[in-house]
């Protein structure tokens, strides 16, 4: 269901990249077993500002950068959070999780359930996601649904600098592997091309946003648009756009582990309608699972066929009439809807 | 310096991990007749142990303290066994039971005693990265405890060893690399798989200490291990070791090894524990009396453990949904 948090979100604006080195920043500040280990996260503080100003507050000592070998440093981030400690450990690309998957997949998820919940590994594994700026095949996927699909991980993907701070303080005090997904997009990054969207009021003090609780930022009664992440901006920059013509309402995940599936299902129940905009693969992800939620509960409730606004089944190119040929952009949202409509 | 009270560990302890491992081999096939099925009788699945091996767990335990870690590989019974793992716990994982270690979500390859930190991966190499980390935690705390990461030669190929070789020279921390060269990765040669004679030439690639320890001799893994455990202790940073060992029975059980040739036989010439008693009795240490005895409280404590799993109750079908996250 929606949570509305009960904190004010005050005035003061942050990049998601600000609100995310803010949360680490403050947690290491009052757990001392919190550090940080990644490539490029200490002087450069991370190469899309996930640890910006870290490395001065606490040194090299806890804000430590790594040398390439992902396997490596994931693997020693599994061995301190087995003995207690919180690693906040990055890997730059979530397209790079190939040369390391064995540590995520075999090891941090599974280690607690092999070990018949004797042994916890408190980790997060945060990592940039998505295109949009022409990085081509091997730097812009998200692949959110690959680490969904195998048991053990939550997986967040925040889509504003509010939900960023609150999901990292939760991550970082959970007991559980964390996944946590920032993309390029949404960082508010001075260098690359933004929405508004990616710079929002932040609280100052600590707060948490509850992993596996979606958010409805825009209500409605016409249409449930279903998305997380970097859509979520294009979905409400569509929903606000048809306000008098069109009620939408958007509904974002937030987490992809664990889905908060009653959300979904209460708004489609309400609107009988969907469409789900994810910047994952479409087949066999994440759409499809919103899709079976319905399936599985009450077909009867959809009033027309769900619309998909997903990467289609390609490898994304580098052009940039390719690249925005197969992305999700708000005409193909807004046309959904109408489809939907129709 | 290794005394006459420590030698008589050592066999004992020997003698116990094979005595455990013979009646977890004759349990495995026991109920897998007349049509051989892997997934059959009280104990499923893959099977590797270590019969051959057990000079490396007893040299390289006894240097250890409560708090040192140990991640094995698939092939972890000595090494559990050495360090101090309960053995009821363990079998009654092997056998899937409820009163295992892992309440029986583990099994062989994968067993976890946080209490005495040690853990074992099925995947080759994988462990030692964790190892790092674990001598992460422990340096960062201000501990003398150390790590260790154990695989085999097969292992060494592998990227996830040079990784975690590299950042624990790197970071200086207190983590022992053992190599157990056993000569096979399942049936491929250790001369087929590598150029390298002297595995432990590979530490040098790190600037880290290493040596190659030639003989199964439990006395001289020990040494070696001291050196190792020593340096580690006293903040001098990781060692590589690479310990020539043997491999006695097939890689899993029902492995019928026609790939050994000759080598097998050669290989059964060199068992280390009927070589360590014969140096024992020649030194006065042992007689056939004390053989007996020694035995004989090994097959004791094999057996309770065996009987405790065989009567403990198997988990519930249910708690196959607990625990994914904590």
């Amino acid at each position: 269901m929606t949570v509305t948090e009960s904190v004010d979100a005050g005035t003061r604006r942050l990049t998601t990249a600000k609100a995310i080195s803010e949360a680490i920043a403050q947690e290491m500040r009052v757990n001392p077993e919190v550090f940080v280990m990644g490539e490029d996260v200490g002087p450069y503080g991370g190469i899309f500002g996930s640890t910006g100003g870290l490395f001065e507050e606490f040194g090299s000592t806890r804000i430590i950068d790594t040398p390439i070998s992902e396997t490596g440093f994931i693997g020693a981030g599994i061995g301190a959070a087995v003995e207690g400690m919180r690693p906040v450990v990055e890997l730059m690309f979530v397209d790079f999780f190939g040369v390391c998957f064995d540590q995520i997949y075999n090891h941090m998820a599974k280690i607690h359930y092999e070990s018949g919940g004797n042994v916890k590994v408190p980790m997060v594994l945060m990592m940039a996601v998505g295109g949009g700026y022409s990085d081509a095949a091997q730097h812009s996927q998200c692949l959110w649904a690959s680490f969904a699909h195998m048991p053990g991980m939550k997986v967040v993907a925040p889509s504003n600098p509010y939900d960023a701070k609150g999901l990292m303080i939760s991550a970082i005090r959970d007991d559980s592997p964390v996944i946590f997904m920032f993309h390029k997009g949404v960082m508010g990054l001075p260098w690359m091309a933004k929405n508004p969207r990616s710079i929002g009021p932040v609280p100052e003090e600590e707060y948490t946003v509850p992993i596996g609780k979606a958010a409805i930022p825009h209500p409605g009664s016409d249409v449930t648009v279903v998305s997380v992440s970097m859509s979520v901006q294009h979905c409400l920059d569509v929903a606000e756009k048809l306000e008098g013509t069109t009620s939408v309402e958007v509904i974002d995940l937030r987490s992809i582990v664990p889905l908060d599936r009653e959300a979904i299902l209460t708004s489609v129940a309400k609107t009988g309608r969907l469409v789900i905009v994810d910047e994952d693969y479409k087949s066999f992800g994440l759409s499809g699972e919103v899709i079976a939620t319905i399936a599985d509960t009450d077909p009867s409730m959809l009033k027309a066929p769900v619309q998909r606004v997903c990467y289609p089944d390609v490898p994304v190119p580098y052009a940039r009439v390719l690249e925005y040929e197969v992305l999700p952009t708000r005409d193909k949202i807004e046309a959904a809807i109408a489809a939907v409509l129709a | 310096m290794v005394d006459n009270d420590m030698r008589m560990d050592f066999y004992r302890e020997m003698v116990r991990i094979r005595t455990y491992e013979a009646a977890l081999q004759r349990d495995y096939h026991a109920d897998k007749a007349p049509a051989w099925d892997i997934g059959a009788g009280l104990i499923p699945g893959e099977m590797h142990l270590s019969a051959g091996q057990e000079p490396v767990a007893v040299g390289l335990c006894a240097n250890l303290v409560q708090g040192d870690a140990i991640t094995g590989p698939h092939r972890p019974h000595h090494l559990a066994l050495a360090k101090g793992v309960d053995m009821k716990a363990m079998t009654a994982e092997i056998f899937g039971r409820d009163t295992g270690l892992c309440h029986g979500k583990g099994g062989h390859m994968h067993l976890f005693d946080p209490g005495q930190h040690f853990s074992c991966s099925g995947i080759i190499a994988q462990g030692m990265p964790v190892a790092v980390g674990q001598a992460f935690a422990f340096h960062r705390r201000g501990t003398d405890n150390v790590a260790v990461a154990v695989a085999g030669e097969g292992a060494a190929n592998q990227g996830a060893f040079h990784e975690a070789l590299n950042l624990a020279a790197m970071w200086k921390l207190p983590v022992i690399f053992i190599i157990e060269d056993n000569d096979w990765a399942i049936s491929v040669a250790r001369d087929t798989a590598t150029p390298v004679k002297d595995g432990s030439m590979r530490g040098s690639a790190y600037g880290m200490p290493h040596a190659r320890v030639e003989g199964n001799d439990v006395e001289a893994i020990y040494d070696a291990c001291r050196t190792a455990v020593d340096r580690a202790r006293a903040g001098g940073g990781p060692t590589l070791l690479e310990i020539h060992t043997v491999r006695l029975w097939g890689h899993f059980e029902g492995d019928a090894q026609a790939y050994r040739g000759d080598e097998l036989a050669a290989a059964t010439e060199n068992d280390p524990i009927p070589q360590y008693e014969r140096r024992l009795v020649a030194a006065g240490l042992l007689d056939e009396e004390a053989i007996a005895r020694i035995k004989a409280e090994a097959e004791a404590e094999v057996e309770e453990a065996i009987a405790f799993a065989k009567a403990s109750p198997e988990p519930l079908p249910s708690d196959a949904y607990l625990h994914v996250f904590a």
